[in-house]
């Protein structure tokens, strides 16, 4: 049924405007402030001086390798496991009290803030964790020294963790709902045929989910890369992850700090933003 | 629907290899256990420092069971109640606006077609691929003139960034499957217009809304590092509390606010199943 272009245009309106100004204008304020020019303190001396300080910081290049090594690594782990999980889940156990028990839990973790993820990771995880105590109680280690460091760590192990415990359930729920709308037959038909359980899922339902993995990597590679609070509770201090980097910039006492603390947020956003364009067209290419 | 909540049915029909279903269903166990053992571990000891009091390497399980930290947490003018108030006042605040702005463009998205309908759904997918800090950054020396730095008129604000998208998209899924035939049908028995939407529209679409109200709520609950950056250290919700308590070296006040970070999330997943279970099914 048509309806008038101008109703459809009041229903949009209003969440253009908060977005265009919000978003697009926060965006535009944020780019101007790291080329040198502030339109509300009236400064307009156009230079690429924070790009330069960025460029210039101590242990820049340990960070960068870092957050895309962070990101990369929770993207990776997260839809490996869960797309896994989901996949057993949907086969063998989606009616038994185990596999509703894990569904719950699925639904129940993606409602627990990242905030609480991080501390979480960081009790159970830290040389004084509940693991090490554990591992201590086996007469595995003889001290907290002993444990690995898995928190705190320059491998920045623990904060992949706690993104990884955040996402698998995100990946599993999603995955599930992809499996349930190709539903079963294509599998089957192609196990009547002859295939291998491994090759009907790698030929046939994964083609038809992929779609969808794809846009939940993205998804948290982006969440990944500019979160704040996970590598703030669970990282070194030495490399910062970039979001760090650039928080702790934007609110130290130098306010002329500012232009470069903004640099290094736009510049992050948008090389993760080409590495995963890159990524995709990657991942749509091989398909052919 | 979109995936979020779509898996709150049932998922799907059984695998028609019965011979087999038996034993790898036994094989299933294992793998599964470890899976449960992996989404709860985490939270052990979120549980258990809230009520340890000195519990210290290589103790297993707190010593002494202690409430303290509960009720210092209860008591009179806490930080607790302000954080919790706070909390829940900029979430909702934020839920409400979200919904008030972004229903409207759902229902647009969701059933029509329209010029330059590929540019809005670009510019509310980018806040989900951009970080939020930069935008954030860029929008502080705004704030500062206005005066909405430090206060929670700006921390809502800068939440509908985040909450949009949620609202936007769920709210599309929502009325993409919602048949316009019904209110042309009350329209043509002589409805009015509000009549029509108080009646017919509704009632129809109530149960995925709320879902998206209960998504916009614990998007903006969860949100931390936009807070502190607006808010400045003068708002502070739960999740702010939380890393204040652990930059303490209070851990049993801050498994305490952990514990109460959680909850909402906990009951809006009871909420919405019960809501989906009641009015979503097909």
């Amino acid at each position: 049924m048509p309806v008038r272009a101008a109703s459809v245009r009041r229903m949009v309106a209003p969440t253009v405007a908060v977005l265009g100004l919000l978003f697009g204008g926060g965006l535009l304020l944020a780019v101007l402030q790291t080329i040198g020019v502030s339109p509300f303190v009236g400064r307009f001396d156009v230079s690429l001086a924070a790009y330069r300080q960025v460029a210039g910081l101590p242990g820049l290049w340990a960070s960068i390798v870092l957050t895309v090594w962070v990101a990369t690594a929770s993207t990776v782990l997260s839809l490996g496991i869960g797309v896994s999980a989901a996949v057993a889940l949907r086969r063998l156990a989606a009616d038994t009290v185990l596999g509703r028990a894990t569904l719950f839990l699925f639904q129940a973790n993606l409602t627990v803030p990242h905030v609480v993820a991080a501390v979480g990771a960081v009790w159970l995880l830290s040389q004084s964790g509940l693991l090490a105590r554990a591992a201590f109680g086996l007469g595995l280690i003889s001290g907290p020294q002993d444990f690995p460091a898995l928190v705190y760590d320059r491998a920045a192990i623990g904060t992949i963790l706690a993104y990884v415990w955040k996402e698998v359930p995100f990946v599993g729920v999603v995955t599930l709902s992809l499996l349930a709308s190709v539903g079963d037959r294509p599998g089957q038909t192609a196990r009547s045929l002859g295939a291998t359980r491994w090759q009907a899922f790698r030929h046939v339902t994964l083609p038809q989910i992929r779609p969808g993995l794809i846009a939940c990597g993205t998804i948290i590679f982006a969440f990944a890369l500019g979160t704040y609070e996970v590598p703030a509770l669970t990282g070194a201090s030495q490399p910062k992850l970039l979001p760090v980097l650039a928080y702790e910039m934007f609110t130290s006492h130098t306010l002329a700090d500012r232009p470069a603390a903004v640099a290094l947020s736009l510049t992050t956003a948008a090389a993760g933003l080409g590495m995963i364009l890159a990524w995709r067209s990657l991942l749509t290419g091989a398909r052919r | 629907m979109t995936a979020i909540w779509s898996i709150a049915t049932p998922v799907g029909d059984k695998p028609a290899t019965v011979p087999s279903a038996a034993p790898t269903k036994r094989r299933a166990g294992l793998p599964l256990l470890l899976l449960v053992a992996w989404l709860v571990v985490p939270l052990v000891p979120v549980v258990l420092w809230s009520v340890a009091r000195g519990w210290f390497f290589p103790a297993l399980l707190p010593a002494e069971i202690s409430l303290a930290a509960w009720a210092r947490a209860f008591a009179n003018g806490s930080d607790v109640w302000r954080a919790l108030g706070t909390s829940v006042g900029v979430s909702a605040a934020a839920a409400a606006l979200g919904m008030l702005i972004g229903v409207p463009a759902g229902r647009a998205l969701g059933m029509h077609a329209f010029p330059g309908k590929r540019w809005v759904e670009m510019l509310v997918l980018a806040p989900i691929l951009v970080p939020g800090l930069g935008v954030a950054m860029g929008l502080h020396a705004v704030m500062i003139r206005l005066g909405l730095t430090g206060t929670a008129g700006g921390v809502v604000l800068v939440f509908l960034v985040p909450v949009l998208p949620y609202v936007v998209l769920i709210s599309a899924s929502v009325f993409a499957t919602h048949d316009r035939a019904f209110e042309a049908q009350a329209r043509g028995l002589g409805a009015s217009s509000w009549q029509t939407l108080r009646h017919v529209t509704l009632p129809m679409v109530a149960p995925g809304l709320s879902v998206a109200a209960a998504f916009a709520f614990l998007v903006a609950w969860s949100q931390y590092g936009l807070t502190l950056l607006v808010g400045g250290g003068r708002v502070i919700t739960m999740p702010l509390l939380l890393g204040q308590s652990i930059a303490a070296g209070r851990n049993d006040l801050a498994g305490v606010a952990a514990v109460l970070t959680i909850l909402p999330g906990l009951a809006v997943l009871v909420l919405t199943s019960t809501l989906l279970g009641r009015g979503g099914r097909r």
